[in-house]
């Protein structure tokens, strides 16, 4: 169950603390990984970690023209993607009384916008060959929103009505496209949280603990998966039961 | 038959799994040849492919029979030329 042997996936964001689990999960599962993001050094230390059927393709996705070079890149290398996780992503928060325009701009450019360019760039494969995986990490804030977070919360809203959509577009040609909503998972982001704050937010969690990367990268690989293919513009939460909706 | 007119129906055979013999030059892609929209969006791509043109959108929405195709495509090949 659940293999990838023979496929190509591209993650984006692979040097964040999930994107790197979804890529050895991915990896660990049989399929040719591409990993990229803005740290050129982190992608290597990973592809030397992961060895053989790896593509390293370093990227600034704010760059409008990132996408499709990206998607042409790794489709050079590797041949045309039969998984995209859209897993890069960035916060810039504050109230919305204090959001300028550019920090409300820059997050919807990279966490939605980016997403949108990179799915089209691989549907172009993905519909030819008459099968694929979209995959895109939301989180559970697009979903319950959370104050201080307009800009991120719409763009993780956002991509989930953008899969929607698209799943209804391509669901004929053996395409699907799903999203994962992450809770809180332990990473640098939420370690920096101070002794009161992980306290309380602990309290919300009925299973008592943060997830961890692994925990969301095993939900990509189902959802990347043939035994998957039923299952298409559906949104996956895995939250520890901190929202169950 | 053009060359540009065969290597257009070839695509449509190939990618509507349909006949040859359907593949009139008056038949309609979506009335005739059971295309949908999404069958129509990926024939337009192919041809932008097979015969390295651009196709805009309005240009597309235009083109709803095989003979719209191999004209739309035999204009711009008309243009490159005079370039």
């Amino acid at each position: 169950m659940f293999r990838l042997d023979g496929k190509v996936a591209l993650i984006t964001g692979a040097t964040g603390g999930i994107g790197a689990a979804v890529a050895r999960a991915l990896h660990g599962a049989g399929a040719t990984v591409a990993i990229t993001g803005r740290r050129a050094a982190e992608l290597d230390a990973l592809a030397a970690e992961l060895g053989e059927r790896v593509i390293v393709a370093p990227a600034d996705l704010a760059d409008p023209a990132a996408p499709a070079a990206l998607v042409e890149k790794v489709e050079k290398e590797g041949g045309a993607l039969d998984i995209l996780v859209n897993n890069a992503g960035f916060t810039r928060d504050m109230l919305a009384l204090r959001m300028g325009d550019a920090d409300w701009q820059a997050v919807l450019d990279v966490d939605l916008t980016a997403p949108f360019r990179l799915a089209r760039s691989a549907l172009r494969g993905m519909m030819k060959k008459r099968s694929g995986r979209i995959v895109s990490i939301a989180s559970i804030v697009g979903v319950t929103g959370n104050a201080g977070q307009a800009n991120y919360a719409a763009a993780k809203a956002g991509l989930i009505g953008m899969s929607k959509s698209l799943a209804q577009e391509v669901a004929t040609r053996g395409v699907t496209v799903n999203v994962v909503a992450p809770g809180f998972v332990k990473t640098a982001m939420t370690d920096a949280l101070g002794e009161g704050p992980r306290t309380a937010l602990l309290a919300r969690i009925p299973t008592g603990r943060m997830g961890t990367p692994e925990d969301i990268a095993a939900a990509v690989v189902y959802l990347a998966s043939a035994e998957a293919g039923w299952v298409t513009g559906q949104t996956l939460h895995v939250n520890g039961g901190m929202a169950m909706i | 038959m053009s060359e540009t007119a065969e290597k257009v129906k070839k695509i449509v055979v190939e990618h509507l799994g349909v006949e040859e013999s359907k593949v009139t030059n008056e038949a309609s892609f979506i009335d005739d040849l059971g295309a949908d929209s999404l069958d129509t969006v990926e024939l337009v791509m192919a041809f932008e492919e097979a015969f390295g043109v651009e196709i805009p959108d309005d240009a597309a929405e235009k083109i709803t029979t095989v003979n719209d195709a191999i004209k739309y495509i035999e204009a711009q090949q008309g243009e490159a030329d005079k370039a």
